[in-house]
């Protein structure tokens, strides 16, 4: 069935509302199920074996120690997991991380496996397999990685994207260009002209919820997966894929989810634990350790960045370029890709140019997280921005308002914009009390924008009216965040019955088709989407159902309020049905009642986001207290104003973690030297003020609601937005991320950066 | 290794149950018990995902020995809301939509609950440092700070 996704400005009743969510109480009673939280009949315990190396060649795995160990069911290396990827590069890369093949590329690197009927007797196994390796020299460090004589992890990578084929294989697996315009002549035109380097260090996205999974794989090669996921679909594909099985006979349950912010997006232990049950012939729980989590799931990128913007006298932009290197482990992907692409698109520019190169590094392999490598550019590049407005003598929010975005505007990575909201959040920011609020001593204020692209993607849900007339919603996105909430209200809203009469469940993979993950902040933009489109479905028959009960023409029955109503003066004397009273009889008038949808989400809207931030900074012992944060963001239309809030308010504080104390500290023998939430610091309760939002509603013309994606702008802007405030604090421009107080005595004066 | 038999008071009821001398109170908790509302986030006593109450004192469970119970009184989550009565707590958290993910949420219930039990008109800050051994990624705490404020707010209400 045609859907038509504009949007139709309207009045809302349930859309904007505040109502608990569905699966609340069960979250806060103890009884919702997570990853770990499910257990199945003679269920083993898995554990696997690590590498303690950064870079390796395996010479040879010895597992008979381990398998002669009493209540040990299944051991497994790579070759219990055969390379079907078929010349596919991604797959192969994913088995080999799973499991490594021929050589470990970083501390932490999986090398074995173990199931066993309880967890000391895996532990025990686990130091019963003996693997001798070939220690090779290694590489963590992105700058480091690039040079000419570093140790090259694949001799197999050449650096694609530079014309001729380069002769030798290299670190850089692969170099991407942005922009338009002529950027030489731009900088000619400037009247001040600023150039600086900046360093962003990894950092993990801090889920509290370890990996966790129980597989179970039957005597009749079908096989069942419990796993916590942001994209059970896309986790049945790859694990399928990767087991030889037919999509089909994979059955994939998404648990409640315990926070992913993309590091559950690709899967890990979980063809491990699949692998196990099939030789062991039983059900298999695997829960990584935080150890694990930190070791060998995914970190974001480290980064090392050049920026130069030029400006005229009058605030013009004139040129701006930006060169970004971005560390992806041992697995070349899209993340300086993806930098270059969003450097600059907050801005109207008419000669840029940015260059990225994806590095290879002895690092876990670089995972998605939250707005995956926007966070990094926008710290360079809006720490540039306040430079050069200092430089010319502007005010940093005006200078940004000159040279905004807006609709119209070619995109520095391409696309033409629509309606954006970067102009509204910047003239919010300017008109904020919180701008205009006085400052002491060692205090600074920071400013910065934001950009995401957003996402859309495959989507399908069913809509069902219960015989009462009530209506389960059948959703295939994770809600990672309350959007179960969001959908039922939307459902509630296209209906026109009570939010109460709406339940949304998330189906498994074999009762709903296909979804893409929930990522690129696309949960809530899409399924409602398809949910609108759904329950379109849905009332078309109930108004068939009317037409039938009536005997009229079903072009005279129109739904209003819940209700079926016949529109015409000739049938002024039917009384409107409702949706119960359809629902009651339709045993007996047709069957079920159900609407479908499936559907690619185009027209993700983008998403813009200026932040606020004061900091005090102790001068004695360069430790940073925030002391106000403020968020203005466009959200298109706020569904549940409460999850939309808290977006905002939980990109910010990961943002200030990753700005003032996150990151991967590496040992001279490569190996991770703090994975562990102890010393891997992730800000705490008394570490935040509140952290006030403000909801700008620009509405996104390509959703019937208006409705933009949420979920990850907000990280973007805190790292500059901190760095700012934290720079006019010092006096001195801090481009080093994170801002940990031995960095900042250092930029003080005297001391040696930590 | 021989099993330890111990003889303890789970949310008010006696359990008894066997357990390896180094197996954590979490771990009976949740693998013999039944009872997974308290999370293993770290295992280190660094998330506080597994508060719970011992004595009237909040504990990470994953640093206590299941041998430990022994006498003892213990408060999980499961044993916060009376029945189908939520505690104040629980209904604020939920009204204030102080979770996204939930996976923290017993643990900050638990150890607000220990707060609330002996400070019934905390100030933010006591509030902030309080729960500052809990981990939240998801919500930046602020609708957390909130919903304890409020939970008191009412509780000190309703006492009065």
């Amino acid at each position: 069935m045609s859907f038509d996704a504009t949007y139709q400005d309207q009045k809302f009743s349930a859309v904007g509302s505040r109502p608990v969510r569905p699966d609340g109480v069960d979250k806060v009673t103890g009884r919702a199920r997570y990853g770990a939280d499910f257990n199945m009949p003679g269920q083993l315990v898995a554990r696997v074996l690590r590498s303690p190396h950064a870079h390796a060649r395996i010479v040879r795995i010895d597992t008979s120690r381990a398998e002669d160990l009493q209540g040990v069911k299944a051991v497994i290396t790579a070759a219990d997991l055969p390379d079907l990827s078929e010349g596919d590069q991604s797959l192969y890369d994913t088995l080999d991380n799973c499991l490594a093949r021929t050589k470990v590329f970083y501390d932490g690197h999986a090398v074995a496996a173990v199931a066993a009927i309880d967890a000391k007797t895996a532990r025990t196994a686990l130091k019963r397999i003996e693997v001798e390796y070939e220690v090779l020299p290694h590489v963590v460090d992105v700058d480091e990685a690039i040079k000419a004589d570093a140790p090259v992890l694949h001799e197999t990578i050449f650096t694609e994207g530079i014309e001729p084929k380069p002769e030798t294989p290299s670190n850089v697996a692969n170099r991407s260009e942005f922009g338009h315009g002529d950027v030489d002549a731009g900088f000619a035109e400037a009247d001040s002209i600023v150039e600086r380097s900046y360093l962003t260090e990894q950092t993990h996205q801090g889920y509290i919820e370890p990996h966790a999974c129980v597989a179970s794989f039957n005597a009749d090669d079908t096989a069942e997966l419990w796993v916590c996921t942001q994209g059970h679909f896309v986790y049945r594909q790859k694990c399928a894929n990767l087991l030889g099985l037919d999509v089909s006979k994979l059955r994939v349950t998404s648990s409640e989810i315990g926070g992913g912010f993309g590091g559950k997006t690709h899967v890990w232990t979980e063809p491990v634990a699949l692998a196990l049950s099939r030789k062991a012939g039983r059900p298999v729980k695997l829960v990584m350790s935080r150890e694990e989590v930190f070791r060998a799931s995914g970190p974001t990128s480290a980064t090392s960045i050049d920026v130069k913007i030029g400006a005229r006298g009058d605030g013009t932009i004139t040129a701006a370029t930006a060169t970004l290197r971005y560390s992806c482990g041992p697995y070349a992907d899209i993340w300086a890709e993806l930098g270059a692409m969003t450097s600059f698109a907050c801005y109207d520019l008419e000669n840029v140019k940015t260059v990225g190169y994806e590095v290879l590094v002895n690092r876990p392999k670089t995972a998605a997280y939250r707005a995956p490598s926007a966070p990094m550019a926008a710290f360079a590049v809006e720490s540039s921005m306040d430079e050069l407005a200092h430089k010319i003598g502007m005010d940093p929010v005006a200078f940004r308002i000159k040279n905004a975005a807006s609709e119209g505007t070619r995109s520095s990575y391409g696309p033409v914009y629509g309606p954006i909201g970067i102009g509204p959040t910047l003239e919010a920011a300017q008109s904020h009390p919180h701008m205009h609020s006085p400052l002491e001593t060692n205090q600074g204020r920071g400013m910065a924008c934001g950009f995401w692209f957003n996402f859309g993607g495959q989507t399908c849900t069913d809509l069902n009216v219960n015989e009462d007339g009530t209506v389960t919603l059948a959703v295939g996105t994770v809600d990672v965040g309350g959007s179960r909430a969001s959908l039922s209200l939307v459902a509630a809203e296209e209906l026109g019955i009570p939010y109460e009469n709406v339940k949304t469940v998330v189906a498994d993979t074999a009762t709903l088709g296909y979804n893409d993950m929930t990522d690129g902040s696309r949960g809530t933009f899409s399924s409602s989407m398809a949910t609108i489109s759904a329950a379109r479905n849905a009332i078309t028959v109930m108004c068939e159902r009317a037409a039938l009960t009536w005997d009229i023409p079903v072009e005279d029955v129109v739904w209003e309020d819940g209700h079926a109503k016949a529109v015409g003066v000739k049938h002024g004397n039917l009384a409107p049905l409702s949706i119960q009273e359809i629902a009651a009889v339709s045993g007996k008038n047709g069957g079920p009642i159900a609407g479908h949808s499936e559907l690619v989400a185009d027209g993700a809207g983008v998403s813009f986001a200026t932040h606020i931030c004061d900091v005090e900074v102790d001068p004695e012992t360069g430790a940073t207290k925030i002391l106000r944060y403020t968020v203005i963001q466009d959200a298109g239309k706020a569904v549940h104003p409460d999850y939309v809030e808290g977006q905002y308010q939980g990109g910010a504080a990961q943002g200030i973690g990753w700005a003032l104390n996150e990151e991967y500290v590496y040992g001279a023998d490569g190996r991770l030297q703090n994975p562990g939430f102890l010393d891997y610091r992730i800000p705490v309760c008394s570490d935040l003020p509140m952290i006030d939002t403000q909801i700008l509603e620009i509405p996104n013309p390509n959703h019937p609601y208006g409705v933009r994606g949420v979920g990850e702008t907000s990280i973007v802007p805190p790292l500059a937005a901190i760095a700012n405030a934290v720079s006019k604090a010092v006096g001195v421009r801090m481009s080093h991320i994170p801002m940990s107080p031995p960095r900042i005595l250092a930029a003080l004066g005297g001391e040696t950066e930590g | 290794m021989g099993s330890i038999a111990v003889s303890t008071t789970i949310n008010g009821d006696n359990v008894e149950f066997l357990c390896q001398a180094d197996e954590t109170l979490l771990d009976v908790l949740r693998d013999r018990l039944g009872l997974t509302g308290a999370k293993e986030g770290c295992g280190t006593g660094d998330c506080g995902a597994c508060s719970t109450i011992m004595d009237d004192r909040v504990v990470c469970s994953c640093l206590i020995l299941g041998a430990e119970a022994e006498g003892r009184s213990i408060e999980t989550i499961e044993g916060m809301a009376n029945g189908h009565v939520l505690h104040p707590l629980q209904t604020k958290f939920l009204e204030h939509a102080a979770l996204q993910c939930g996976v923290c949420t017993p643990g900050f219930l638990m150890a607000a609950k220990a707060l609330l039990d002996t400070n019934p008109d905390p100030t933010e800050e006591e509030i902030r440092f309080w729960l500052a051994g809990n981990l939240c990624r998801c919500t930046g705490y602020d609708k957390i700070v909130r919903a304890v404020q409020d939970a008191a707010r009412e509780m000190r209400e309703g006492l009065s």
